[in-house]
Protein backbone atom coordinates (compact mmCIF):
# COMPACT_ATOMS: atom_id res chain seq x y z
CA UNK A 1 0.00 0.00 0.00
CA UNK A 2 2.96 2.77 0.62
CA UNK A 3 4.39 2.04 -2.51
CA UNK A 4 1.02 3.66 -3.78
CA UNK A 5 1.19 6.70 -2.66
CA UNK A 6 1.63 9.77 -4.96
CA UNK A 7 2.85 12.89 -2.99
CA UNK A 8 2.25 15.10 -6.03
CA UNK A 9 -1.21 14.04 -6.86
CA UNK A 10 -2.19 14.33 -3.11
CA UNK A 11 -0.48 17.87 -2.88
CA UNK A 12 -2.98 18.76 -4.97
CA UNK A 13 -5.61 17.32 -3.22
CA UNK A 14 -4.45 19.28 -0.28
CA UNK A 15 -4.14 22.50 -2.28
CA UNK A 16 -0.22 22.61 -1.37
CA UNK A 17 2.48 23.42 -4.03
CA UNK A 18 5.65 21.52 -3.30
CA UNK A 19 8.91 21.73 -4.26
CA UNK A 20 10.97 19.11 -6.75
CA UNK A 21 13.05 18.57 -3.61
CA UNK A 22 9.84 18.63 -0.71
CA UNK A 23 8.37 16.31 -3.33
CA UNK A 24 11.16 13.97 -3.15
CA UNK A 25 11.74 13.96 0.48
CA UNK A 26 7.99 13.51 1.47
CA UNK A 27 7.70 10.63 -0.66
CA UNK A 28 10.47 8.86 1.22
CA UNK A 29 10.02 9.73 4.59
CA UNK A 30 5.90 9.50 4.49
CA UNK A 31 6.61 6.14 2.82
CA UNK A 32 8.98 4.91 5.88
CA UNK A 33 5.73 6.28 8.10
CA UNK A 34 3.19 3.93 6.09
CA UNK A 35 5.76 1.13 5.88
CA UNK A 36 5.58 1.53 9.27
CA UNK A 37 1.66 1.49 9.40
CA UNK A 38 1.75 -1.77 7.94
CA UNK A 39 0.90 -3.30 10.81
CA UNK A 40 -2.34 -2.41 11.16
CA UNK A 41 -3.49 -5.04 9.01
CA UNK A 42 -2.27 -7.63 11.79
CA UNK A 43 -5.20 -6.34 13.72
CA UNK A 44 -8.28 -8.59 13.37
CA UNK A 45 -11.04 -5.69 13.25
CA UNK A 46 -13.73 -8.01 12.97
CA UNK A 47 -16.85 -6.20 14.20
CA UNK A 48 -15.75 -4.01 16.13
CA UNK A 49 -17.34 -0.17 15.36
CA UNK A 50 -14.33 2.46 15.09
CA UNK A 51 -14.06 5.70 17.36
CA UNK A 52 -14.25 8.44 16.06
CA UNK A 53 -13.95 9.76 19.18
CA UNK A 54 -13.05 8.51 22.86
CA UNK A 55 -15.57 10.04 25.04
CA UNK A 56 -19.00 9.03 22.42
CA UNK A 57 -21.22 11.95 23.16
CA UNK A 58 -23.73 12.49 20.08
CA UNK A 59 -26.84 15.39 19.43
CA UNK A 60 -25.28 18.12 21.39
CA UNK A 61 -27.84 21.35 21.43
CA UNK A 62 -27.86 24.78 22.84
CA UNK A 63 -30.63 27.04 23.08
CA UNK A 64 -31.26 29.14 19.79
CA UNK A 65 -30.27 32.38 21.01
CA UNK A 66 -29.05 35.78 19.57
CA UNK A 67 -26.21 36.81 21.68
CA UNK A 68 -23.27 39.87 20.94
CA UNK A 69 -20.39 38.18 18.47
CA UNK A 70 -17.64 39.98 16.51
CA UNK A 71 -18.48 43.43 14.61
CA UNK A 72 -17.60 42.92 10.89
CA UNK A 73 -14.61 45.50 11.62
CA UNK A 74 -13.44 42.77 14.09
CA UNK A 75 -14.22 39.95 12.08
CA UNK A 76 -12.36 42.21 9.60
CA UNK A 77 -9.42 42.26 11.62
CA UNK A 78 -6.76 39.98 10.45
CA UNK A 79 -7.91 39.84 7.38
CA UNK A 80 -4.64 40.16 4.71
CA UNK A 81 -6.97 42.45 2.34
CA UNK A 82 -10.51 43.83 2.72
CA UNK A 83 -12.28 47.10 1.35
CA UNK A 84 -16.10 48.53 2.00
CA UNK A 85 -16.44 46.23 5.22
CA UNK A 86 -16.06 43.01 3.26
CA UNK A 87 -12.88 40.02 2.56
CA UNK A 88 -11.21 40.46 -0.97
CA UNK A 89 -11.62 37.01 -2.32
CA UNK A 90 -9.74 35.75 -5.90
CA UNK A 91 -11.56 35.49 -8.47
CA UNK A 92 -13.73 32.67 -8.86
CA UNK A 93 -15.57 33.07 -12.12
CA UNK A 94 -14.14 34.03 -15.28
CA UNK B 1 13.50 35.46 50.48
CA UNK B 2 14.75 38.12 48.15
CA UNK B 3 13.60 39.68 45.30
CA UNK B 4 15.91 37.67 43.17
CA UNK B 5 14.77 34.45 44.61
CA UNK B 6 10.94 34.93 44.03
CA UNK B 7 10.28 33.07 40.33
CA UNK B 8 12.23 30.20 41.70
CA UNK B 9 8.69 30.00 44.19
CA UNK B 10 6.14 27.52 43.44
CA UNK B 11 2.74 28.84 42.76
CA UNK B 12 1.42 27.59 45.86
CA UNK B 13 4.63 29.40 47.36
CA UNK B 14 4.08 32.46 46.00
CA UNK B 15 0.32 32.58 46.53
CA UNK B 16 1.05 32.38 50.28
CA UNK B 17 3.53 35.55 49.80
CA UNK B 18 0.74 37.29 48.46
CA UNK B 19 -1.87 36.89 50.39
CA UNK B 20 0.33 37.68 53.71
CA UNK B 21 1.11 41.22 51.71
CA UNK B 22 4.48 40.59 51.89
CA UNK B 23 5.03 40.95 48.13
CA UNK B 24 2.60 42.54 45.43
CA UNK B 25 1.58 41.20 42.07
CA UNK B 26 3.36 44.34 40.59
CA UNK B 27 6.90 43.44 42.74
CA UNK B 28 6.27 39.65 41.51
CA UNK B 29 5.87 40.62 37.43
CA UNK B 30 8.30 42.90 38.25
CA UNK B 31 11.30 40.21 39.31
CA UNK B 32 9.95 37.80 36.63
CA UNK B 33 10.16 39.78 34.13
CA UNK B 34 13.67 40.36 35.46
CA UNK B 35 14.75 37.10 35.48
CA UNK B 36 12.77 36.62 31.72
CA UNK B 37 15.31 39.20 30.17
CA UNK B 38 18.27 37.80 32.13
CA UNK B 39 18.01 34.06 31.29
CA UNK B 40 15.53 33.88 28.27
CA UNK B 41 18.06 35.14 25.86
CA UNK B 42 20.21 31.33 26.34
CA UNK B 43 16.39 29.63 26.57
CA UNK B 44 14.06 30.86 23.74
CA UNK B 45 11.48 30.24 26.03
CA UNK B 46 9.19 33.18 25.25
CA UNK B 47 8.10 34.39 21.53
CA UNK B 48 7.00 37.54 23.05
CA UNK B 49 5.49 38.58 26.35
CA UNK B 50 3.83 42.10 27.26
CA UNK B 51 5.14 43.52 30.25
CA UNK B 52 2.92 46.78 30.30
CA UNK B 53 -0.25 45.14 29.96
CA UNK B 54 0.45 42.47 32.33
CA UNK B 55 1.77 44.88 35.15
CA UNK B 56 -2.24 46.83 34.30
CA UNK B 57 -3.34 43.55 35.51
CA UNK B 58 -1.39 43.00 38.06
CA UNK B 59 -2.11 46.24 39.38
CA UNK B 60 -5.78 45.93 40.16
CA UNK B 61 -5.24 41.90 40.61
CA UNK B 62 -7.30 40.62 43.85
CA UNK B 63 -5.09 38.33 45.61
CA UNK B 64 -7.81 36.66 47.78
CA UNK B 65 -8.41 34.82 44.89
CA UNK B 66 -7.24 31.21 44.11
CA UNK B 67 -4.48 32.32 41.48
CA UNK B 68 -4.93 36.10 42.38
CA UNK B 69 -1.93 38.01 40.76
CA UNK B 70 0.10 35.12 39.54
CA UNK B 71 1.30 35.24 36.15
CA UNK B 72 0.85 32.20 33.94
CA UNK B 73 2.40 31.50 30.44
CA UNK B 74 0.11 30.43 27.59
CA UNK B 75 1.74 28.44 24.72
CA UNK B 76 1.16 30.68 21.34
CA UNK B 77 -1.98 28.70 20.35
CA UNK B 78 -4.73 29.44 22.80
CA UNK B 79 -6.20 32.94 22.13
CA UNK B 80 -6.19 35.87 24.42
CA UNK B 81 -7.51 38.97 23.40
CA UNK B 82 -5.29 41.74 21.86
CA UNK B 83 -2.29 39.02 22.05
CA UNK B 84 -0.55 37.81 19.23
CA UNK B 85 -1.32 33.88 18.50
CA UNK B 86 0.67 32.64 15.97
CA UNK B 87 1.06 28.74 16.36
CA UNK B 88 4.53 29.50 15.90
CA UNK B 89 3.79 29.24 11.99
CA UNK B 90 4.70 32.02 9.20
CA UNK B 91 1.21 31.74 8.24
CA UNK B 92 0.18 33.22 11.35
CA UNK B 93 2.81 35.59 11.62
CA UNK B 94 1.19 39.12 13.08
CA UNK B 95 -1.86 37.56 14.03
CA UNK B 96 -4.24 39.11 17.28
CA UNK B 97 -6.66 37.15 18.56
CA UNK B 98 -9.85 39.25 18.49
CA UNK B 99 -11.20 36.83 21.71
CA UNK B 100 -9.80 35.28 24.60
CA UNK B 101 -9.94 31.22 24.85
CA UNK B 102 -12.97 29.64 27.57
CA UNK B 103 -9.53 28.79 29.33
CA UNK B 104 -8.15 32.00 29.56
CA UNK B 105 -11.27 33.39 31.08
CA UNK B 106 -11.34 30.73 33.92
CA UNK B 107 -7.80 31.84 34.85
CA UNK B 108 -8.58 35.28 34.77
CA UNK B 109 -11.67 34.30 36.79
CA UNK B 110 -9.32 33.02 39.40
CA UNK B 111 -6.98 36.03 39.92
CA UNK B 112 -4.29 34.50 37.38
CA UNK B 113 -2.77 37.08 34.39
CA UNK B 114 -1.71 35.37 31.38
CA UNK B 115 1.68 36.52 30.50
CA UNK B 116 3.90 35.43 27.57
CA UNK B 117 3.40 33.62 24.20
CA UNK B 118 5.05 30.59 25.06
CA UNK B 119 7.70 28.64 21.55
CA UNK B 120 5.90 25.43 20.55
CA UNK B 121 5.98 23.04 17.69
CA UNK B 122 4.13 24.70 15.00
CA UNK B 123 0.81 24.07 15.25
CA UNK B 124 1.73 21.47 17.99
CA UNK B 125 3.31 18.98 15.68
CA UNK B 126 6.16 17.98 17.16
CA UNK B 127 8.12 16.59 19.92
CA UNK B 128 10.84 18.89 20.56
CA UNK B 129 10.02 22.41 19.55
CA UNK B 130 12.40 22.19 16.69
CA UNK B 131 9.58 22.50 13.95
CA UNK B 132 9.19 26.16 15.49
CA UNK B 133 8.99 28.94 12.06
CA UNK B 134 10.33 31.21 14.65
CA UNK B 135 13.28 30.30 17.37
CA UNK B 136 14.83 27.37 19.25
CA UNK B 137 13.93 26.12 22.33
CA UNK B 138 16.39 24.72 24.56
CA UNK B 139 16.39 22.42 27.83
CA UNK B 140 17.65 24.33 30.57
CA UNK B 141 19.66 21.20 32.24
CA UNK B 142 21.24 20.77 28.94
CA UNK B 143 21.31 23.95 26.21
CA UNK B 144 22.16 21.29 23.69
CA UNK B 145 19.72 19.52 23.83
CA UNK B 146 15.71 19.84 23.14
CA UNK B 147 12.98 20.86 25.63
CA UNK B 148 10.92 18.58 24.45
CA UNK B 149 8.03 19.54 22.77
CA UNK B 150 5.35 20.34 21.39
CA UNK B 151 5.22 22.23 24.80
CA UNK B 152 8.39 22.89 24.64
CA UNK B 153 8.35 27.03 25.51
CA UNK B 154 5.63 26.42 28.65
CA UNK B 155 7.91 23.61 29.49
CA UNK B 156 11.27 25.20 29.41
CA UNK B 157 10.29 28.22 30.94
CA UNK B 158 8.28 26.52 34.05
CA UNK B 159 11.62 24.46 34.46
CA UNK B 160 14.33 27.24 33.60
CA UNK B 161 11.87 29.33 36.99
CA UNK B 162 11.14 32.38 34.51
CA UNK B 163 7.46 31.12 34.55
CA UNK B 164 5.54 29.83 37.80
CA UNK B 165 3.14 27.79 36.26
CA UNK B 166 2.21 27.20 32.11
CA UNK B 167 -0.93 26.34 29.93
CA UNK B 168 -0.11 23.52 26.70
CA UNK B 169 -1.73 21.09 24.89
CA UNK B 170 -1.76 17.30 24.67
CA UNK B 171 -2.76 15.71 21.35
CA UNK B 172 0.09 12.90 21.67
CA UNK B 173 1.97 13.71 24.34
CA UNK B 174 2.55 17.59 23.94
CA UNK B 175 2.37 17.98 27.64
CA UNK B 176 3.28 15.33 29.59
CA UNK B 177 6.88 14.39 27.24
CA UNK B 178 7.89 18.27 27.17
CA UNK B 179 7.33 18.05 31.32
CA UNK B 180 9.10 15.04 31.63
CA UNK B 181 12.39 15.72 29.32
CA UNK B 182 12.36 19.42 31.29
CA UNK B 183 12.17 17.69 34.59
CA UNK B 184 8.69 19.23 35.59
CA UNK B 185 5.22 18.02 36.05
CA UNK B 186 2.84 17.86 33.10
CA UNK B 187 -0.80 17.06 33.37
CA UNK B 188 -3.04 15.63 30.14
CA UNK B 189 -6.98 16.14 31.32
CA UNK B 190 -9.31 13.51 30.21
CA UNK B 191 -10.81 14.37 26.78
CA UNK B 192 -13.98 16.54 27.26
CA UNK B 193 -12.58 17.84 30.81
CA UNK B 194 -11.32 21.04 29.50
CA UNK B 195 -12.98 23.58 26.91
CA UNK B 196 -11.13 23.67 23.77
CA UNK B 197 -12.97 26.84 22.25
CA UNK B 198 -10.29 29.45 21.50
CA UNK B 199 -7.44 26.56 20.99
CA UNK B 200 -6.37 26.54 17.20
CA UNK B 201 -7.22 22.71 16.53
CA UNK B 202 -4.78 20.47 15.53
CA UNK B 203 -6.63 16.81 15.92
CA UNK B 204 -9.85 17.63 17.63
CA UNK B 205 -10.72 14.55 19.03
CA UNK B 206 -7.09 14.22 20.57
CA UNK B 207 -6.52 17.66 21.79
CA UNK B 208 -6.79 18.85 25.37
CA UNK B 209 -5.04 21.89 27.38
CA UNK B 210 -3.37 21.78 30.51
CA UNK B 211 -1.30 22.76 32.89
CA UNK B 212 2.96 22.68 33.24
CA UNK B 213 3.89 23.28 36.77
CA UNK B 214 6.35 22.65 39.16
CA UNK B 215 4.66 20.61 41.89
CA UNK B 216 1.43 17.97 41.90
CA UNK B 217 -0.16 20.93 44.39
CA UNK B 218 -0.03 23.67 41.48
CA UNK B 219 -0.90 21.59 38.76
CA UNK B 220 -4.54 20.40 40.36
CA UNK B 221 -4.53 24.47 41.49
CA UNK B 222 -4.42 24.89 37.78
CA UNK B 223 -6.90 22.31 36.89
CA UNK B 224 -9.55 23.79 39.63
CA UNK B 225 -9.23 26.83 37.18
CA UNK B 226 -9.42 25.44 34.09
CA UNK B 227 -11.74 22.45 34.26
CA UNK B 228 -15.32 22.38 33.49
CA UNK B 229 -18.26 22.57 31.02
CA UNK B 230 -18.56 25.03 28.38
CA UNK B 231 -21.74 25.76 26.00
CA UNK B 232 -19.04 27.02 23.51
CA UNK B 233 -17.35 23.43 23.09
CA UNK B 234 -19.92 20.60 21.97
CA UNK B 235 -17.14 17.72 23.09
CA UNK B 236 -17.00 19.63 26.44
CA UNK B 237 -18.35 17.00 29.27
CA UNK B 238 -21.54 18.16 31.81
CA UNK B 239 -20.18 16.99 34.12
CA UNK B 240 -18.95 17.92 38.02
CA UNK B 241 -16.01 18.82 38.72
CA UNK B 242 -14.07 17.82 41.94
CA UNK B 243 -11.67 20.17 43.88
CA UNK B 244 -8.57 18.68 42.58
CA UNK B 245 -6.32 19.88 46.07
CA UNK B 246 -8.39 18.57 48.15
CA UNK B 247 -7.62 15.14 48.53
CA UNK B 248 -3.87 14.98 47.93
CA UNK B 249 -1.68 14.21 51.03
CA UNK B 250 -2.82 10.68 51.25
CA UNK B 251 -1.05 7.59 51.08
CA UNK B 252 -1.29 5.05 49.33
CA UNK B 253 -3.07 2.22 50.73
CA UNK B 254 -5.96 0.61 49.02
CA UNK B 255 -4.64 1.96 45.48
CA UNK B 256 -3.56 -0.33 42.80
CA UNK B 257 -1.46 0.50 40.13
CA UNK B 258 -0.95 -1.44 36.81
CA UNK B 259 2.63 -2.15 34.95
CA UNK B 260 1.65 -3.01 31.39
CA UNK B 261 3.55 -6.04 30.48
CA UNK B 262 3.83 -4.44 26.93
CA UNK B 263 5.86 -1.15 28.16
CA UNK B 264 8.94 -3.28 28.84
CA UNK B 265 10.46 -3.35 25.56
CA UNK B 266 13.31 -2.79 24.02
CA UNK B 267 15.27 0.52 23.24
CA UNK B 268 14.07 2.54 26.51
CA UNK B 269 17.25 4.01 27.87
CA UNK B 270 18.71 2.15 30.53
CA UNK B 271 18.62 5.17 33.00
CA UNK B 272 15.24 5.28 32.36
CA UNK B 273 14.00 1.68 33.00
CA UNK B 274 15.75 1.87 36.34
CA UNK B 275 14.51 5.26 37.36
CA UNK B 276 11.00 4.04 36.75
CA UNK B 277 11.64 0.83 38.32
CA UNK B 278 12.85 2.67 41.02
CA UNK B 279 9.50 4.71 41.30
CA UNK B 280 7.39 1.79 40.85
CA UNK B 281 8.82 0.42 44.48
CA UNK B 282 8.91 3.53 45.80
CA UNK B 283 5.32 3.32 44.83
CA UNK B 284 4.71 -0.27 46.00
CA UNK B 285 6.10 1.30 49.71
CA UNK B 286 3.88 3.72 49.57
CA UNK B 287 1.37 1.50 49.94
CA UNK B 288 0.10 0.77 46.69
CA UNK B 289 -0.28 -2.44 45.08
CA UNK B 290 1.42 -3.54 41.78
CA UNK B 291 -0.29 -5.59 39.85
CA UNK B 292 1.10 -6.44 36.30
CA UNK B 293 -1.85 -5.80 33.51
CA UNK B 294 -2.08 -5.86 29.65
CA UNK B 295 -2.59 -3.77 27.22
CA UNK B 296 -2.42 -5.85 23.81
CA UNK B 297 -2.73 -3.26 21.49
CA UNK B 298 -0.18 -0.78 22.25
CA UNK B 299 2.27 -2.10 19.59
CA UNK B 300 -0.33 -0.53 17.28
CA UNK B 301 -1.17 2.86 18.89
CA UNK B 302 1.78 4.82 17.34
CA UNK B 303 0.41 3.99 13.54
CA UNK B 304 -2.87 4.66 14.93
CA UNK B 305 -2.17 7.98 16.38
CA UNK B 306 -0.43 9.38 13.24
CA UNK B 307 -3.11 8.11 11.12
CA UNK B 308 -5.96 9.91 13.04
CA UNK B 309 -3.95 12.60 14.01
CA UNK B 310 -2.68 13.65 10.43
CA UNK B 311 -6.01 13.56 8.91
CA UNK B 312 -8.19 15.73 11.59
CA UNK B 313 -5.00 17.89 10.84
CA UNK B 314 -5.39 17.67 7.31
CA UNK B 315 -8.97 19.03 7.67
CA UNK B 316 -8.36 21.38 10.27
CA UNK B 317 -5.74 23.67 8.48
CA UNK B 318 -7.76 23.56 5.09
CA UNK B 319 -9.28 26.69 6.63
CA UNK B 320 -5.67 28.36 6.17
CA UNK B 321 -6.85 29.86 3.10
CA UNK B 322 -5.28 32.92 3.19
CA UNK B 323 -8.67 34.91 2.78
CA UNK B 324 -9.68 35.91 6.35
CA UNK B 325 -6.87 35.58 8.32
CA UNK B 326 -3.06 34.85 7.93
CA UNK B 327 -0.21 35.17 4.65
CA UNK B 328 -1.63 35.37 1.84
CA UNK B 329 0.96 34.68 -1.55
CA UNK B 330 0.96 37.74 -3.92
CA UNK B 331 0.51 38.05 -7.01
CA UNK B 332 -1.22 34.84 -8.12
CA UNK B 333 -2.97 33.62 -11.92
CA UNK B 334 -5.64 31.73 -10.27
CA UNK B 335 -8.10 30.56 -7.43
CA UNK B 336 -5.59 27.38 -7.04
CA UNK B 337 -2.66 29.50 -7.51
CA UNK B 338 -3.76 31.35 -4.53
CA UNK B 339 -4.31 28.47 -2.04
CA UNK B 340 -1.32 26.52 -2.87
CA UNK B 341 1.24 29.28 -3.13
CA UNK B 342 -0.31 30.69 0.38
CA UNK B 343 -0.25 27.60 2.52
CA UNK B 344 3.14 26.82 0.44
CA UNK B 345 4.60 29.63 1.90
CA UNK B 346 3.07 29.53 5.25
CA UNK B 347 3.59 26.38 6.61
CA UNK B 348 7.01 24.34 7.46
CA UNK B 349 8.25 21.10 6.32
CA UNK B 350 5.96 18.77 9.39
CA UNK B 351 3.43 20.36 9.09
CA UNK B 352 3.28 19.70 5.13
CA UNK B 353 4.09 16.23 5.70
CA UNK B 354 1.22 15.77 7.79
CA UNK B 355 -1.64 17.52 5.84
CA UNK B 356 -0.08 15.28 2.89
CA UNK B 357 -0.46 12.13 5.16
CA UNK B 358 -3.35 13.35 6.64
CA UNK B 359 -5.29 14.01 3.06
CA UNK B 360 -4.02 10.36 1.70
CA UNK B 361 -5.77 8.41 4.26
CA UNK B 362 -8.48 10.20 3.80
CA UNK B 363 -8.52 10.30 -0.01
CA UNK B 364 -10.90 8.23 -2.32
CA UNK B 365 -9.65 4.34 -2.25
CA UNK B 366 -7.34 4.46 0.69
CA UNK B 367 -9.91 5.46 3.22
CA UNK B 368 -11.22 2.32 4.46
CA UNK B 369 -7.65 0.65 4.76
CA UNK B 370 -6.07 3.96 6.61
CA UNK B 371 -8.33 5.83 8.39
CA UNK B 372 -11.41 3.29 8.95
CA UNK B 373 -9.29 0.57 10.15
CA UNK B 374 -7.32 3.16 12.34
CA UNK B 375 -10.32 4.05 13.77
CA UNK B 376 -11.32 0.67 14.67
CA UNK B 377 -8.22 0.05 16.04
CA UNK B 378 -8.52 3.04 18.18
CA UNK B 379 -11.32 1.47 19.97
CA UNK B 380 -9.78 -1.83 20.36
CA UNK B 381 -7.16 0.36 22.66
CA UNK B 382 -9.65 2.60 24.13
CA UNK B 383 -11.06 -1.26 25.62
CA UNK B 384 -7.55 -2.26 26.47
CA UNK B 385 -7.38 0.52 29.19
CA UNK B 386 -11.27 0.18 30.39
CA UNK B 387 -10.54 -3.50 30.84
CA UNK B 388 -6.95 -2.45 32.72
CA UNK B 389 -8.77 -0.14 34.71
CA UNK B 390 -11.58 -2.61 36.32
CA UNK B 391 -8.21 -3.70 38.15
CA UNK B 392 -6.17 -1.04 38.92
CA UNK B 393 -6.82 2.54 39.68
CA UNK B 394 -3.66 3.85 37.87
CA UNK B 395 -0.99 2.57 35.15
CA UNK B 396 2.21 3.49 35.34
CA UNK B 397 5.19 3.50 32.68
CA UNK B 398 8.54 5.98 31.42
CA UNK B 399 6.75 9.48 30.22
CA UNK B 400 9.43 8.82 27.67
CA UNK B 401 11.86 6.25 25.90
CA UNK B 402 15.09 8.63 26.26
CA UNK B 403 15.44 11.42 28.14
CA UNK B 404 16.47 14.86 26.18
CA UNK B 405 18.01 14.35 22.98
CA UNK B 406 20.32 16.32 21.27
CA UNK B 407 18.99 19.54 19.03
CA UNK B 408 19.27 18.10 15.65
CA UNK B 409 19.38 14.69 16.27
CA UNK B 410 16.01 13.29 15.02
CA UNK B 411 15.21 16.19 12.56
CA UNK B 412 16.11 14.45 8.95
CA UNK B 413 13.90 11.27 10.27
CA UNK B 414 10.37 12.08 11.30
CA UNK B 415 9.56 8.35 11.62
CA UNK B 416 12.11 8.32 14.56
CA UNK B 417 10.24 11.33 16.16
CA UNK B 418 7.19 9.96 16.06
CA UNK B 419 8.00 6.59 17.82
CA UNK B 420 9.14 9.06 20.91
CA UNK B 421 6.05 9.63 21.57
CA UNK B 422 5.65 5.53 22.04
CA UNK B 423 4.42 5.79 25.93
CA UNK B 424 2.33 9.18 25.48
CA UNK B 425 0.30 8.65 22.40
CA UNK B 426 -2.32 5.84 23.37
CA UNK B 427 -3.95 7.97 26.30
CA UNK B 428 -5.30 10.53 23.79
CA UNK B 429 -6.79 8.12 21.26
CA UNK B 430 -8.25 6.55 24.72
CA UNK B 431 -9.57 9.72 26.10
CA UNK B 432 -8.38 8.87 29.58
CA UNK B 433 -5.80 11.53 31.97
CA UNK B 434 -1.90 11.01 32.84
CA UNK B 435 0.94 12.91 34.50
CA UNK B 436 4.07 13.37 34.00
CA UNK B 437 6.19 13.76 37.43
CA UNK B 438 9.93 13.44 37.76
CA UNK B 439 11.54 10.03 38.94
CA UNK B 440 15.18 11.14 38.83
CA UNK B 441 18.14 11.65 36.70
CA UNK B 442 20.71 10.55 33.39
CA UNK B 443 24.29 11.42 33.45
CA UNK B 444 25.00 10.66 29.99
CA UNK B 445 28.38 13.03 30.52
CA UNK B 446 30.14 13.80 33.17
CA UNK B 447 28.03 16.71 35.01
CA UNK B 448 24.46 17.03 32.77
CA UNK B 449 22.05 15.68 34.36
CA UNK B 450 19.13 14.92 32.49
CA UNK B 451 15.64 14.80 34.05
CA UNK B 452 13.48 11.62 33.78
CA UNK B 453 9.58 11.29 33.99
CA UNK B 454 7.40 9.08 35.33
CA UNK B 455 3.50 8.74 33.68
CA UNK B 456 0.74 7.35 35.52
CA UNK B 457 -2.42 7.14 33.36
CA UNK B 458 -5.87 6.94 35.02
CA UNK B 459 -9.17 6.14 33.52
CA UNK B 460 -11.71 8.88 32.10
CA UNK B 461 -12.25 11.50 34.81
CA UNK B 462 -10.57 10.29 37.18
CA UNK B 463 -8.03 13.10 37.90
CA UNK B 464 -8.38 13.81 41.13
CA UNK B 465 -7.16 10.25 42.13
CA UNK B 466 -4.14 11.01 39.58
CA UNK B 467 -3.31 13.96 41.34
CA UNK B 468 -3.46 12.08 44.31
CA UNK B 469 -1.48 9.21 43.68
CA UNK B 470 1.15 11.39 41.65
CA UNK B 471 1.91 13.82 45.01
CA UNK B 472 2.17 11.54 47.00
CA UNK B 473 4.63 10.22 45.31
CA UNK B 474 6.52 13.16 44.43
CA UNK B 475 6.38 14.35 48.27
CA UNK B 476 8.49 11.26 49.17
CA UNK B 477 11.09 11.99 46.80
CA UNK B 478 13.50 15.15 46.44
CA UNK B 479 13.23 15.09 42.45
CA UNK B 480 10.86 17.78 41.89
CA UNK B 481 12.99 20.50 44.54
CA UNK B 482 16.31 19.94 42.01
CA UNK B 483 16.52 22.87 39.40
CA UNK B 484 19.09 23.85 36.86
CA UNK B 485 21.93 25.95 37.09
CA UNK B 486 21.52 28.36 34.10
CA UNK B 487 24.10 30.94 33.71
CA UNK B 488 22.32 34.49 33.05
CA UNK B 489 23.94 36.42 30.44
CA UNK B 490 23.64 39.33 32.27
CA UNK B 491 24.13 39.07 36.04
Amino acid sequence: MASELDVAYVAQLARLQLTAEETELFQKQLGDVLKYAEKLKEVNVEGVEGAAHAVPIFNVFRADEPCDWFTASEALSNAPRQANNLFIVTKVVE
Amino acid sequence: MTKRDLPALSIIELRDFLRRGEISPSETLQALEERINAVDPEIGAYLVHDFATAMSEAKKADVSLPLGGIPIAIKDLINVEGQQCSCASKILRGYCAPYSATVIEKLRGHGAIPFGRMNMDEFAMGSSTENSSVQLTRNPWDLSRVPGGSSGGSAAAVAADIAFGALGTDTGGSIRQPAALSGIVGFKPSYGRVSRFGLVAFASSLDQIGPLTKTVHDSALLMNAIAGHDSHDSTSLNVAVPDYAKNLGRDLKGIRIGLPKEYMIEGVDPAVKSAVIAAVKQLGGLGAEIIEVSLPHTDYAISVYYIVATAEASANLARFDGVRYGHRADNVSSLFDHYARTRAEGFGAEVKRRIILGTYVLSSGYYDAYYLRAQKVRELIRQDFVRAFEKVEAVVSPTSPSPAFKLGEKTTDPLQMYLADIFTNAANLAGICGISVPCGFAEPESGKMLPIGLQLLGKALDEARIFQIAHAYEQSTDWHKARPVIEPIAA
